[in-house]
């Protein structure tokens, strides 16, 4: 084996007190294992359930469904001239990704506590493969996404380019939210209950069944504050053509960018108590 | 003489014991707790607060290993060895102190650790291996060795759900002993699996430590074990290092209190094997042997006297005393209790002395400790102690036989007789098989 390599490798043990740092080259060295981590997310996923992929499909077109019932025909939502159904499912695509990553990545630590108390590896990795075992669901919601695109006779333009940066931002927003809570959710326990409710309330704080032009224009800014609402408007905009609306989009991407900072932060802070308190 | 592998200096390791109120586990406690955060900070300025209980499970502990050395960790349960382990391993930060590895570092806490019942046998290795801090390719090089020694070809591509609980084992320790690291940290795992499987992970480990030169941190309670596999020992106590020496001297002084005197036995008031914060009820433990004198060397079959001497802040009626005989590798051969008795204790006073008197049965010779414990009705712990006193059984020709006994025949010795019968012949006391049948 190649142990010149690591022979001169020093681990020094002692109390840090205080903000710690994020060790990037631990966390770059140890990258197969969040691959591995990523890889039985999404494999134990699809082995448990009976319908193993299919539930991917069924559950974003399920809620469109519900949704298109509830909010499209009987409260007749203003979906910004499109179709409820694609417009709703748009929204639905970042929504789905996040509400579950947030919910695995909160849960991630208390649910595999023998990763915490009997070994030692770079811990954000846990709440991190939960977050990026959703992407294979994103993935597949995306192809049902271009079928009812198709239906609906929907041709994306330019925009469409957009959709990378996106997705990495939801991807961003879920991190930062899903560590902090994970952090959480180890040190107080009953948080777990309290979560779903954060996400429900969440949801309807961010426009997955509303256009964001329903909120007067002066408080769009605000609302912005929170990161879904740029994500999930951008995704309109990128997917249906709606209009761009860009300062919502950079104040969401800076508090995408915030959360994530403070996710990262408040977990290093609260990791080295993890084995004691787990 | 080159640089030690680890060296760890004036480690310590605080946990904070919070009583009745002051604990957070969930979030609406920690709400609460801040809310009267004010109050309590008063109560503290006033030295009336008692809510909190400083207690280290570790301090001031100091040692260093070479590399290729195998030092074992001796204690008992709450001396602090699974701190040190976790502390070491990198999972739990000390409060003070500090240490240094070189090299790379594996710890193996649990096995299986990561283990998915869901992902088959194959998928699993990857995974575990991953965990344990291999790389891919290290694992895929190693795939066929750890199979090997697992002994699992057939159940590659099962769910390890369905795997014997031997099995899992088995497949979980083949993917650690295959770890290349130049420390190894082991807590207890061979405690789990086979006696036959067992013998093939020390050997394992021996190749481990002598074969690459390795270094090797091992907590066992299997003294066995420990005098097999380790060129040195480490003996923990209450959080503190006690002794630092031969294997050999190391466990002696494990099985064997510090405290006894042959006339008035042990001295319980500050036993080690008592968990810490226990208020110590047993005050003396003697053992009488036949004769009925103090001694510490007992021959099978003896009637043997244990004196309790106890101190309890009121009498305590239907008290609930048991004392528990464990062998040198510390399994439960006996255990003899005031509730297994025809006749249960009705009261005891507040200071008192209990005498049990049992027979001791056929036991393989050697060293043998006695763990006691006394609850109340209502089963809660008053009291206990781990190892409490020791006493040897000698060889005596309980058997009649010049042939030596091996720990391997047994843990008790069993006088027997044997008879031969010609199939032809009838002897007295046996017969002929058929004419057993034909009675049938």
């Amino acid at each position: 084996m190649n142990q010149i390599a690591t022979v001169s490798s020093e681990t020094i043990i002692r109390p840090r007190p205080g903000w710690i740092a994020i060790d990037w080259r631990e966390l770059w060295d140890s990258r197969e294992l969040l691959a591995f981590l990523v890889w039985r997310d999404i494999s134990v996923r699809y082995k448990q359930t009976v319908l193993g992929l299919a539930w991917a499909i069924l559950q974003p077109v399920f809620t469109m469904l519900v949704f298109t019932v509830i909010f499209g025909n009987l409260a007749q939502m203003p979906s910004q001239g499109i179709p409820y159904p694609i417009f709703v499912y748009a929204g639905l695509l970042p929504w789905m990704f996040l509400s579950t990553a947030v919910g695995g990545a909160s849960q991630s630590l208390v649910s595999q506590q023998a990763l915490l108390t009997k070994i030692y590896l770079p811990r954000l990795f846990v709440p991190a493969a939960s977050v990026g075992g959703g992407l294979v669901d994103l993935g597949v919601s995306f192809g049902v996404f271009a079928i009812l695109m198709a239906y609906y006779g929907v041709v994306p333009g330019w925009g469409v380019l957009a959709v990378p940066f996106l997705i990495l931002l939801t991807l961003v927003a879920s991190l930062g939210v899903g560590l902090a809570l994970a952090a959480l959710t180890v040190t107080y326990r009953d948080f777990r209950y309290v979560i779903p409710f954060m996400i429900q309330a969440w949801m309807y704080l961010s426009p997955v069944i509303y256009p964001v032009t329903l909120v007067p224009a002066k408080w769009q800014l605000l609302l912005a504050v929170n990161p879904m609402v740029g994500i999930i408007d951008g995704f309109r905009s990128a997917l249906l053509g709606t209009p761009w609306n860009l300062p919502a989009l950079a104040m969401s991407t800076a508090c995408a960018c915030v959360a994530l900072l403070f996710g990262l932060f408040y977990f290093r802070k609260t990791e080295r108590r993890f084995a004691d308190v787990a | 003489m080159t640089s030690p592998a680890i060296s760890v200096e004036g480690l310590g390791k605080l946990y904070q014991l919070a009583h009745q109120s002051d604990r957070h586990t969930s979030f609406r406690e920690a709400l609460t707790s801040m809310a009267l955060a004010p109050l309590r900070r008063f109560r503290q300025l006033r030295g009336t607060d008692t809510s909190m209980e400083d207690f280290w499970a570790l301090r001031d502990v100091s040692f260093t290993v070479q590399p290729g050395e195998v030092v074992g960790i001796v204690g008992r349960n709450g001396a602090g060895k699974s701190t040190l382990l976790k502390i070491l391993s990198r999972i739990a930060e000390p409060t003070e102190g500090r240490a240094v590895m070189k090299g790379r570092i594996a710890s193996l806490l649990e096995v299986g650790t990561g283990f998915h019942p869901e992902l088959s046998g194959r998928e699993n290795v990857y995974l575990n291996g991953s965990i344990l801090g291999m790389k891919r390719r290290e694992i895929a090089a190693k795939f066929d060795d750890i199979v090997a020694f697992a002994e699992v070809e057939k159940f590659l591509d099962t769910p390890v759900k369905r795997y014997s609980s031997g099995m899992y084992v088995r497949l979980a320790f083949a993917v650690a002993a295959h770890l290349e690291p130049e420390i190894l940290i082991v807590d207890e795992v061979l405690a789990v699996g086979d006696a036959e499987f067992q013998k093939r992970c020390l050997g394992k480990m021996k190749e481990i430590s002598e074969g690459g030169g390795r270094t090797v941190l091992f907590v066992s309670h299997n003294m066995a074990a420990v005098s097999a596999l380790c060129s040195r020992a480490v003996l923990l106590s209450k959080g503190r290092l006690e002794l630092d020496g031969s294997p050999t001297e190391v466990i002696q002084r494990y099985l064997i209190p510090a405290s006894f005197d042959a006339g008035t036995g042990v001295d319980l008031r500050s036993a080690p094997g008592r968990p810490a914060g226990h208020v110590a009820v047993f005050q003396s433990l003697r053992i009488r042997g036949a004769s009925g004198s103090a001694m510490t060397s007992l021959l099978p079959g003896d009637t043997v006297t244990l004196d309790l001497g106890l101190a309890l802040a009121a009498p305590l009626r239907s008290p609930r005393i048991g004392i528990g005989v464990n062998n040198a590798r510390g399994d439960r051969i006996f255990a003899v209790a005031t509730y297994l008795s025809p006749q249960p204790v009705e009261r005891i006073d507040a200071v008192s002395t209990v005498q049990v008197t049992f027979t001791l049965p056929p036991l393989y010779p050697g060293r043998y400790t006695l763990d006691v414990s006394l609850s109340a009705e209502d089963g809660n712990f008053m009291d206990q102690i781990e190892s409490a006193a020791a006493f040897d059984v000698l060889q005596d020709g309980f058997l009649g036989s010049t042939h030596p006994y091996f720990p391997e025949m047994g843990m008790v010795l069993v006088p027997s007789e044997w008879h031969v019968t010609a199939a032809s012949r009838v002897d007295s006391g046996a017969r002929p098989v058929d004419s057993l049948l034909s009675e049938a």
